[in-house]
């Protein structure tokens, strides 16, 4: 059995050793794809081995090198925190897998799989941090990964993507490392279980304009109204690997961190912050649904779909009661496997059909139903229909809504979802029902091993939509514990500071 | 001293926010750079600006005597400065790639990706 202090530092560690192996077989492509997937399977046994752990027994923390709390570098896990590990796991694994096939020999020759794997560390690492500068510095390592394989092949589209991907992102960082200096110059403490006890005796007006600075760095992360600009502009460009695990997780880092300092630190004047948050939520998703409505280029439609989605998390984190942050929790874990399976299937799509623009594509439905079929699993489950997973979601946050008699959010969100229905709706007859103008018809690619590693992936994300949908029941409950923990700051607090887990005296 | 400190960081941001608002590539990188040097400045005047005495413990006591500067904003900023280095080469590399590519250092013929 391994000891928990150890498995905690496991989803840094699997995916950071992984990495340097796969630069060590730099000149040997084929090693290196089996390293990287190798890796990716560790990384999910220690993700599933570690919700294991944190499910029966509480949250735990970690003081690296014995150096207690609040002076040395904490690792933290919740079941929100292993909830999103594991994801990221399943995510890594699969787009990982997808992307033997999706990635050219070109962009695996620059060194995509070391990159990956970084990417990876960087999001676990996110997740796990427990101190506000340890988390700025896992939000780097993520970004900088990030930057080099949004621009990976240095085609005209992806640079000038990540030119503005690039400038938005360090913008919040510097923003971040602002906000992160302040901090400590009003708490003394960088510490988050520290400062969640030293913010309680600071003046409420500064910790209020402390809490809208890191919203500001924490919502151009997580693309929230009206910060989101960068999503939709680069998002589209990469190979579909890159933008589908871009697409499921790095947004999610940013709204992860939102609900971790709203409901750890910045609680003081709920009145005022979720009140804010509540308006943002509302507008980011109306935005990011009426940008998609206007689109006609497959992946951008599902970026701007992002954006929307993240406006629903917010609004269960703005809700504030149990039942809307396990909403909120459940949107996340559903919005993750089905936006990357969403991004999957329409690289497929652009493989078989040789295009993302919905007036060159038509035919699917007859030619291949496979795939027509697993996109309608996704959109439908995207769009809220029972039984998929979506439908769970936006009813535990719509009845959540409805508790609290906020009718105005409830109803923009069932607007929202029936907008989010029409766009699916567009891309279903024109990608999969409308037949394909005959000067863009072409064959399809030979039958090789490319259709297996390509569809295994979309396949197993399918089914994890569906099992979410029959299984809601179990994941509604583990979301209400991790909701429970959530508002209970004193838990997080007692478990950091109160006990010395590991390492010397 | 503060209120050096507090004309020096806000002249920064304002001198960064001023060059990303302009057009050519090569300004908004300086802009970005002016941000981070801003935020580092900002982290430095946050640790209370003492003179000459380092944080040590002299002998016999178990604190060091006050006042001392607080080593913690240094190190900080160190590790700030570290990667923003790293994030700004990248950015540097960038923008000589796209000219190469794009042929135009001004952002506003960059619309490729938004038709």
């Amino acid at each position: 059995m391994i000891p928990i202090d150890f498995l905690l530092l496991l989803p840094i560690l699997v995916p950071f050793l992984t990495g340097i192996f796969a630069v060590l077989s730099w000149h040997q492509r084929q090693l290196q794809r089996v390293v990287s997937l190798i890796g990716s399977i560790l990384l999910l046994g220690v993700a599933v081995l570690l919700f294991g752990q944190i499910y029966r027994f509480g949250p735990q923390a970690v003081q690296i090198g014995g150096w207690d709390a609040p002076f040395g570098i904490t690792i933290y896990a919740d079941l929100l925190t292993v909830i999103m590990l594991m994801l990221a796991a399943l995510m890594g694994l699969v787009v990982g897998l997808y992307s033997l096939a999706n990635i050219d020999e070109g962009r695996q020759r620059l060194g995509f799989y070391p990159l990956y794997q970084i990417l990876l560390m960087g999001v676990c690492g996110s997740f796990l941090a427990g101190d506000i500068f340890n988390l700025y510095v896992w939000f780097e390592v993520m970004l900088i990964a990030s930057f080099v394989l949004l621009a990976l092949g240095s085609e005209k589209r992806q640079l000038e993507g990540a030119i503005k991907y690039v400038t938005l992102n360090l913008m919040a960082s510097a923003v971040f490392l602002a906000a992160a200096g302040i901090l400590y110059g009003v708490a003394g403490s960088l510490n988050m279980a520290d400062l969640a006890l030293r913010l309680q005796n600071a003046p409420v007006g500064v910790v209020t304009t402390l809490s809208m600075m890191f919203l500001v760095a924490f919502g151009i992360k997580a693309a929230l109204f009206p910060l989101f600009s960068w999503l939709p502009s680069a998002y589209h460009t990469p190979p579909t690997a890159v933008s589908a695990i871009f697409a499921g997780l790095l947004t999610k880092v940013g709204v992860y961190a939102i609900i971790r300092v709203f409901t750890l630190m910045f609680v003081q004047d709920q009145m005022y912050t979720h009140t804010i948050l509540l308006v943002l939520a509302a507008l980011t998703m109306v935005t990011g649904v009426l940008g998609a409505a206007s689109q006609n280029h497959y992946r951008r439609i599902l970026s701007f779909h992002i954006t929307s989605q993240i406006g629903y998390m917010v609004m269960g984190l703005a809700l504030f009661t149990p039942l809307a942050l396990a909403g909120a929790i459940f949107y996340i874990i559903h919005h993750i496997i089905v936006k990357t399976n969403l991004f999957l299937i329409s690289g497929i799509t652009e493989w078989v059909s040789g295009s993302y623009e919905l007036k060159k594509l038509g035919g699917l439905y007859v030619r291949l139903p496979l795939l027509a079929g697993l996109f309608l699993i996704s959109a439908f489950s995207l769009a809220g229909i029972p039984p998929l997973s979506g439908f769970w979601a936006k009813f535990t946050l719509i009845k959540a809504g409805l508790e609290v008699h906020s009718y105005f959010i409830v109803a923009v969100a069932l607007g929202v979802s029936l907008l989010t229905l029409y766009s699916m709706t567009k891309i279903w007859t024109q990608a999969y029902w409308k037949k394909q103008p005959e000067e863009w018809e072409r064959p399809f690619p030979p039958r090789d091993s490319g259709w297996v590693i390509r569809f295994a992936p979309v396949m197993l994300l399918a089914a994890c939509t569906v099992a979410i949908g029959l299984g809601a029941e179990f994941v509604l409950s583990v979301s209400m514990q991790a909701a429970e923990q959530l508002l209970n700051p004193s838990l997080y607090v007692e478990t950091v500071l109160g006990t010395i887990v590991g390492g010397l005296p | 001293m503060e209120i050096i400190m507090a004309i020096i960081v806000g002249s920064l941001y304002a001198a960064g926010v001023y060059m990303i608002r302009r057009r050519s590539l090569v300004k908004l990188i300086i802009g970005l750079a002016l941000l981070g040097h801003a935020s580092n400045m900002l982290i430095f005047s946050m640790g209370e600006l003492v003179r000459g005495n380092p944080p040590l413990i002299p002998e016999g006591f178990t604190a060091p005597i006050a006042p001392f500067a607080d080593p913690l904003p240094q190190a900080l900023i160190l590790t700030a400065i570290v990667i923003g280095f790293g994030a700004q080469a990248f950015a540097i590399v960038l923008i000589k790639r796209v000219y190469q590519r794009v042929g135009t250092d001004d952002m506003d013929q960059l619309i490729a990706t938004d038709k």
